[in-house]
């Protein structure tokens, strides 16, 4: 548990400093020191455990099924990992609570900074590949952070994001790999893959999953050509590259490298992709780095030839150099860090570091200096210093490696590498030390206080000892973390300061006198490079960014350009598509059912429906005659439902078409009474292809629907059936309505009912605001009739409306066995109140009716739903239906059902629904009439 | 016979007309009813989640007539968990409302929960008309919900959407019309039954009629090239009715799940799998221009727009694979998705309403208030969007690429769901920092003052909390995914689901006759 507990911490921990930054900056930092070194104590609990070759694991099921489980493993690779991670991270939360300032926000960077830690830690501990892929992601989300933590600055913001995208990009690729790798090695746990590495490297996806996961890794590890983000993230605050640029992050990538050795390593492809992607990264890095002015560019582009240098040993394959590149990991990690550190107490004091700005600092800055020439003496590999150490182990594998069968390429190559980073080196000691004494600092320099020197005279220390005794202090350590490499096949080594006269030892002097030299003709060798074109990375991967952005926009604005007609056509298009593809896909036979004789009425509603149609299409923009076209095309559809004997059918529709006409034409009274015509020909022509083929489609599947029979008989039989013995009612389509599919019913109500509060809520809107400021100055289209309100018709309407609320009930309550029922008794009756409304005006109608038609709508709802909810009562299901005949004096038996209970609900929905769509379409009317004045125009009646 | 399968259905339809009636003149009393509906409906889905996961479906004569002659609901494990995430969803867009649009039209609660009802019912409905019906139901509950808040952009896009779904509502009942003329039944499980038998003469008209409900499902579910729709929709919509729309497209998707598995899935016959030529590709193409938008969109609203079509295309290239692996993992991506979606609609709101006029643009724009905390939250929401770990996108899509090994194009679904990722990405990046990175660079904020008062924390608490459901999904990955692969697995062995319904000596495929 403690295991899980070391990578789990810093995420638990993270929120600490973000509260504790209350209690002072140290408070913070102290917390943040706290929580790392818990970690680290941890970790160190298992030091003999690891030393004594165990593996130490612990498994937790998170998503067996996929094969992503919680499962952590501490074996010498993980130990020596985390360890750098976690100590080295320790250094960097001291020596940055004395590097930010009090404008920068502290808590934040401690929260970033412990979740970066943890994700770095959880990489090293995975045993699950998944686990690790999270946490590999983890890291560039945090990363992120970090290197915008100065989200004001346009380059933190901008490098921020370059990082994030490459390395971000790699890790989808390692997402692939992975998943390959898994699926090849049967298991995605590490001690599984790791075994299995002869059964992978034989697999026919061993290539691809190789090079997907390699993309991950280069990303991470700023191998060329990706390089370039790592510069750009140097805009982050010098703890954050410090810590990301020496032992974490970048290393992230050399770690899996060496993670998966045993499973990857040993094949051409491996040697040739990774100690060729190594030694470019090694040499372009190194030269590039020469010529850094910016401090910590010079020390980003170094960290790229390092990492260049790691990846190509562990490129070669052999055990030998498995062990090379885990010592040079840790001599890096040290000096590196060191390095950047007083890069930062440089920027810090003097407020440049631009190394043409500066020189001659050992005088003013004696113990940053001391340390940094320290560090840089490690780096160029003198002897003495660890770096010296674990280059020449480089040098010598190189000197004895055949790269195309050649053997003088490497040797020469890694000595070119060499020569670079001498020079490098160099440079940033002498060029910012050394020299004369300059007087023309923006600020008096000094050394810094103790906390901000001592992390990185700490790591010095380590530079010196592990360059002394380097058997003594590191050689268990490494020895321990290359057997887990190599899965055991390290060559027990012990590491020596001199080995003799060997090819290393004469590459490395030869490297020394040549990187001197180099740097002495500085002037030379910068005119030199002058000369060359230089890509700059930065810009290809902006104008990459820009070009994808404006390709997305180009693609995306083409498309969706808004107009509805597109959206239309693009989905009739496909209807079309579809549905003839569908019908071409299978077989098809003419249908067997003999057809109807044509009857001279029938024909001439047909020729009238087709004539009406014909109208339509070509006077569409004459909104009016478009309207009474519909009318007259809905009168016919209504007739053809009684031609074929459906009355409620054809009562239902004819009600319907009228209080749409009525509702439209109030709604068309305020619109312009002409479409414009689409003046584009092409167009035109398109919708009507379009247009014609779906027609033409419907009515071919209707006529083939309309003459076969069903293959198996239809659910209708049994509707007709039981109507009467079952639904107590003779008319089957009523009982469908209110019984066998009342619940449609139900839901169609609902329906109507939430369109009317829907146009409700729309117009009561435009009475308010905007809109109705519009609606109160608009000017008629048409002239007004004289009379608004004929005195003929307002008497007629009067008197017809008891008659019309009579007929209303009375196709109510014969609904159940003669056409009728409650929607269409709710239409009539709606109807006959419209009219009234129509003949005496708004006002006139509206205060005497006394109901608001929002509780008219919620009743008939609520109604029919109680109805259906009384069944509960009775233990049946909803809707359950009972009927039974009641006997009366006078009015004789009859029948009631609770079918009319839920009809009064359809019927109360119906009225309040019209009414409500009604009444809010003429207060409209009534302001724009009125000017929104207080006169009303019918209140004389 | 369980009433309470009932119950996620008629209570909020009776909730509904009970605001109008009695409520509808004082907001706080709408609340109250709106908010104890939609809680009594997690509680009951909830219910129903246990019981589905328990035993076998369960089956609802509505009107106590028999299937397949009368309207059945059923309870199954799929639209048991899809009931649950609906009126999860609900509840926490129902938090967001309260403080910040309801009140800004009129009868914003009583459509809230008509639209619940639709959306159950849809989720719920054995039978196909009857899912017309809640089509219906939804749909116009959502046209007036989409209206809420008016303004003229709203209304123009409203119209846009209105008009494409009568459209979709027309071809509906087209193929509806088809598929009832040659099987002459409407029940589904029926319909299951009987697709097998259906004669060499009809076959063709059977197809027609399927696609085209295919089509209709995928103008609902936004897939390329019937999405045109969503974006503008969307991004008009006020927030709440955005993020409640996350469900929306999942209708879509649900539907294509239950109809073209149970009735033309593996013992359909001639028509088996008649969706599956169909819909990966057109899944794949949508997953493209979904991403594409995202890096194209010029405001944080319009993003997200289009980061839903690329989700939803990542959804159904999970169904398309037509697998039970790869169908719990669109199913986990499902719920993932719409948690994800509504946060960041409300998301985009929250910094919409402190920037003033700058609302939700892109651009440059000085800084506002509370950008720390807003930061924060769409960080999280924008890894979850993203699918970068350690959030349920990245664990979905993992299981997505695991479940389409081997299937139909699967491996372009491996390439184009790591690039569009990339994709993503770099919009969320570039949108983030420019909204909530850069404005800390651009000082006199004009919106300073105007948002002097205290944040209405509620707001805030819903986004958290639909972040939250995430990482609880994330977290207990291992025991949702045993759900999902019970719930797959009951969906393509589709004779429990016909037995409840039409009996256990119902026949299941020709054989069976």
């Amino acid at each position: 548990m403690s295991l899980v507990l070391i990578a789990l911490l810093p995420f638990i921990g993270a929120i600490l400093p973000a509260l504790m930054i209350r209690a002072g900056r140290n408070a913070c930092a102290l917390t943040a020191g706290s929580v790392t070194l818990t970690s680290l104590i941890l970790l160190l609990s298992y030091a003999p455990a690891v030393f004594g070759g165990e593996v130490i694991q612990a498994r937790f099921e998170w998503l067996p099924g996929l094969g992503l489980n919680a499962n952590f493993f501490l074996d010498g690779l993980g130990f020596f990992f985390a360890l750098l991670i976690l100590g080295i991270g320790l250094l960097i939360i001291v020596y940055a609570r004395f590097y930010l300032s009090k404008q920068d926000p502290m808590g934040l960077f401690y929260v970033y900074l412990l979740l970066f830690q943890g994700a770095m830690v959880g990489i090293t501990l995975s045993d699950n590949i998944l686990l690790l892929l999270i946490f590999w992601e983890l890291t560039s989300l945090s990363s992120f952070l970090l290197i915008g933590y100065w989200k004001h600055l346009p380059e933190g913001r901008q490098g921020a994001r370059m990082a994030l995208m490459v390395t971000g990009s790699g890790g989808m690729a390692m997402i692939a790999g992975m998943l390959i790798l898994g699926n090849i090695a049967g298991s995605y746990d590490l001690t599984v893959i790791l075994q299995s590495g002869e059964a992978i490297k034989a697999s026919p996806l061993y290539l691809p999953a190789l090079l997907l996961i390699l993309g991950g890794a280069f990303t991470k590890s700023a191998q060329f050509p990706f390089h370039f983000w790592l510069p750009h993230a140097m805009a982050a605050p010098t703890p954050v590259s410090a810590y990301l640029h020496s032992a974490t992050m970048v290393k992230a990538g050399v770690f899996l490298m060496a993670r998966m050795w045993p499973a990857l390593a040993g094949t051409p492809e491996w040697f040739y992709i990774v100690a060729t992607a190594g030694l470019v990264t090694m040499i372009v890095g190194a030269w590039i780095s020469i010529f850094k002015d910016d401090l910590k560019g010079l020390l980003a582009f170094s960290t790229v030839s390092q990492l260049g240098l790691m990846t190509m040993l562990l490129g070669f394959g052999t055990p030998m150099a498995a062990l090379a590149a885990v010592f040079h990991i840790l001599n890096h990690a040290t000096f590196k860090a060191a390095l950047f550190m007083t890069a930062g107490i440089v920027d810090h004091e003097v407020g440049t570091r631009d190394a043409k700005r500066l020189g001659g600092l050992v005088t003013l800055m004696p113990i940053t200096a001391t340390i940094a020439m320290i560090a840089a003496a490690s780096s160029a590999g003198l002897p003495l210093f660890n770096g010296f150490l674990s280059k020449e182990m480089m040098l010598y594998e190189a000197s004895h490696t055949y790269y195309l069968g050649q053997e003088w390429i490497l040797p020469v190559l890694a000595t070119v590498g060499a020569v670079f980073s001498v020079a490098y080196s160099a440079r940033y000691a002498i060029h910012v030390f050394l020299g004369k004494e300059r007087h023309d600092y923006p600020s008096h320099p000094h050394d810094p206080p103790f906390g901000m020197w001592a992390p990185a005279g700490l790591l010095v220390v380590l530079v010196v000892a592990i360059g002394l005794l380097p058997q003594a202090i590191a050689g268990p350590l490494v020895q321990v973390a290359s057997n887990a490499v190599t899965n055991g096949t390290a060559p027990v080594v012990d590491i020596k300061i001199w080995h003799g006269v060997n090819a290393a030892l004469i590459m490395s002097m030869i490297a020394l006198a040549l990187g001197l030299l180099l740097l002495w003709r500085y002037g030379t060798f910068v005119a030199l490079r002058q000369r060359f074109p230089r890509p700059e990375a930065k810009d290809i991967f902006d104008r990459l960014v820009d070009r994808t952005a404006a390709a997305a926009t180009f693609v995306t604005d083409g498309l969706q350009n808004g107009s509805l007609q597109r959206y239309l056509a693009t989905m009739v298009a496909t209807m079309i598509l579809v549905g003839a593809a569908g019908f071409f896909g299978g077989s098809h036979g003419a249908g067997t059912r003999a057809t109807l004789p044509i009857s001279p009425l029938g024909l001439i509603g047909w020729l009238l429906l087709v004539a009406a149609c014909l109208t339509l299409v070509f006077f569409h923009h004459r909104r009016l005659l478009t309207l009474i076209l519909v009318g007259v095309i809905g009168l016919i559809v209504s007739l053809g439902f009684f031609y074929f004997a459906a009355p409620d059918l054809a009562l239902t529709q004819i009600s319907v078409e009228v209080v749409t006409v009525i509702l439209l034409l109030l709604a068309l009274n305020f619109l312009p009474k002409q479409t414009p015509v689409a003046e584009f020909a092409p167009r035109r022509w398109r919708d009507a292809v379009l247009a014609g083929l779906a027609g033409l489609g419907v009515a071919g599947l209707t006529l083939a629907i309309t003459t076969r029979d069903f293959f198996a008989g239809s659910i209708s039989e049994f509707h007709l059936a039981n109507s009467y013995p079952g639904g107590g009612g003779t008319n089957v389509v009523n009982v469908i309505l209110v019984d066998f599919r009342g619940f449609d019913t139900y839901g169609e109500i609902i329906v109507l009912g939430i369109a009317a509060l829907a146009i409700f809520a729309l117009l009561e809107s435009s009475l308010h605001g905007k809109a109705s400021k519009r609606l109160a100055n608009w000017v008629p289209e048409t002239a007004r009739a004289f009379d608004s309100h004929p005195l003929l018709l307002v008497v007629a309407s009067r008197a017809l409306l008891p008659f019309a609320l009579l007929v209303g009930i009375f196709i109510f309550l014969r609904g159940h066995n003669e056409p009728g029922g409650g929607f269409i008794a709710g239409l009539v009756v709606s109807i006959a109140l419209i009219i009234q409304y129509m003949a005496s005006g708004f006002q006139w109608a509206h205060a005497r009716v006394r109901v608001d038609y929002h509780a008219v709508i919620g009743l008939g709802v609520l109604v029919a739903g109680l109805t259906g909810v009384a069944a509960w009562i009775a233990e049946r299901p909803f809707l359950t239906s009972d009927f039974t005949y009641v006997s009366l004096p006078v009015v004789g038996t009859f029948e009631v059902a609770t079918a009319m209970a839920f009809d009064v609900g359809v019927f109360l929905t119906v009225v309040g629904a019209v009414m409500l769509a009604l009444a809010n379409l003429s207060r409209i009317g009534r302001l724009a009439e009125t000017g929104g004045g207080s006169h009303p125009i019918a209140s004389q009646h | 016979m369980n009433h309470w399968i009932l119950v996620p259905i008629v209570l909020p339809s009776l909730v509904a007309p009970l605001i109008v009636l009695a409520a509808r003149h004082d907001i706080v009393l709408q609340r109250c009813f709106s908010i104890a509906g939609i809680t009594a409906m997690l509680a009951v889905s909830i219910g129903l989640l246990i019981q589905a996961t328990g035993g076998p479906p369960q089956v609802y004569d509505l009107g106590n007539w028999p299937a397949p002659f009368g309207i059945v609901m059923v309870l199954d494990r799929l639209s048991a968990l899809m009931l649950v995430l609906a009126s999860l969803l609900a509840l926490l867009v129902l938090m967001y409302a309260v403080q910040t649009w309801d009140t800004r039209g009129r009868h914003f609660h009583a459509l809230f929960q008509f639209q619940m009802m639709g959306v159950a019912g849809a989720f719920l409905t054995g039978d196909l008309f009857n899912l017309f019906v809640f089509f219906e139901v939804l749909l116009i509950a959502s046209y007036g919900l989409m209206l809420h808040g008016a303004g003229a952009e709203r209304l123009r896009a409203g119209f846009q959407y209105v008009a494409v779904n009568l459209a979709g509502s027309t071809l509906f009942l087209i193929a509806l019309g088809l598929i009832y003329g040659v099987t002459g039944t409407l029940n589904m499980a029926d319909l299951a039954v009987r697709v097998p038998l259906v004669p060499e003469a009809d076959q063709a008209l059977l197809r027609t009629g399927g696609l085209l409900l295919l089509v209709v499902f995928a103008i609902k579910a936004a897939l390329v090239p019937l999405h045109f729709w969503l974006p503008q929709t969307y991004a008009a919509a006020s927030a709440p009715v955005a993020a409640l729309f996350a469900i929306m497209t999942k209708v879509g998707a649900y539907s294509i799940l239950r109809v073209f598995t149970l009735i033309f899935g593996e013992g359909a016959g001639e028509a088996a799998w008649l969706a599956a030529p169909w819909l990966m590709p057109a899944a794949l193409v949508t997953l493209v221009l979904g991403m594409v938008g995202v890096v194209a969109a010029r405001s944080l609203r319009w993003m997200v727009c289009f980061g839903t079509i690329g989700s939803m295309g990542t959804l159904l290239i999970a169904l398309g694979a037509f697998t039970v692996t790869a169908t719990s993992a669109g199913l986990y991506y499902l719920m993932h998705s719409t948690f994800v979606a509504a946060a960041l609609f409300l998301l985009a709101d929250q910094v919409a309403q402190r920037r003033g006029s700058h609302d939700d643009s892109l651009a440059p724009a000085p800084r506002y208030p509370h950008i720390g905390l807003l930061s924060a939250l769409f960080f999280v929401a924008a890894i979850a969007m993203v699918g970068m770990p350690p959030l349920s996108g990245f664990v979905g899509k993992l299981l997505i690429l695991d479940g389409v090994r081997g299937v139909p194009l699967g491996s372009w679904a491996w390439v184009l769901l790591l690039s569009t990722s990339v994709l993503m990405l770099l919009g969320f990046a570039r949108a983030g920092s420019r909204v909530f990175w850069k404005p800390t660079a651009i000082e006199g904020g004009a919106g300073e003052a105007e948002v002097a008062a205290p944040p209405a924390a509620m707001p805030l608490v819903a986004i958290a909390l639909l972040l939250f459901s995430t990482v609880l999904l994330t977290a207990f990955a291992g025991p949702v995914m045993d759900f999902l692969d019970g719930t797959a697995a009951q969906l393509f062995e589709p004779r429990g689901y016909i037995a409840a319904v039409l009996g256990p000596e119902a026949p299941f495929t020709v054989s069976d006759f």
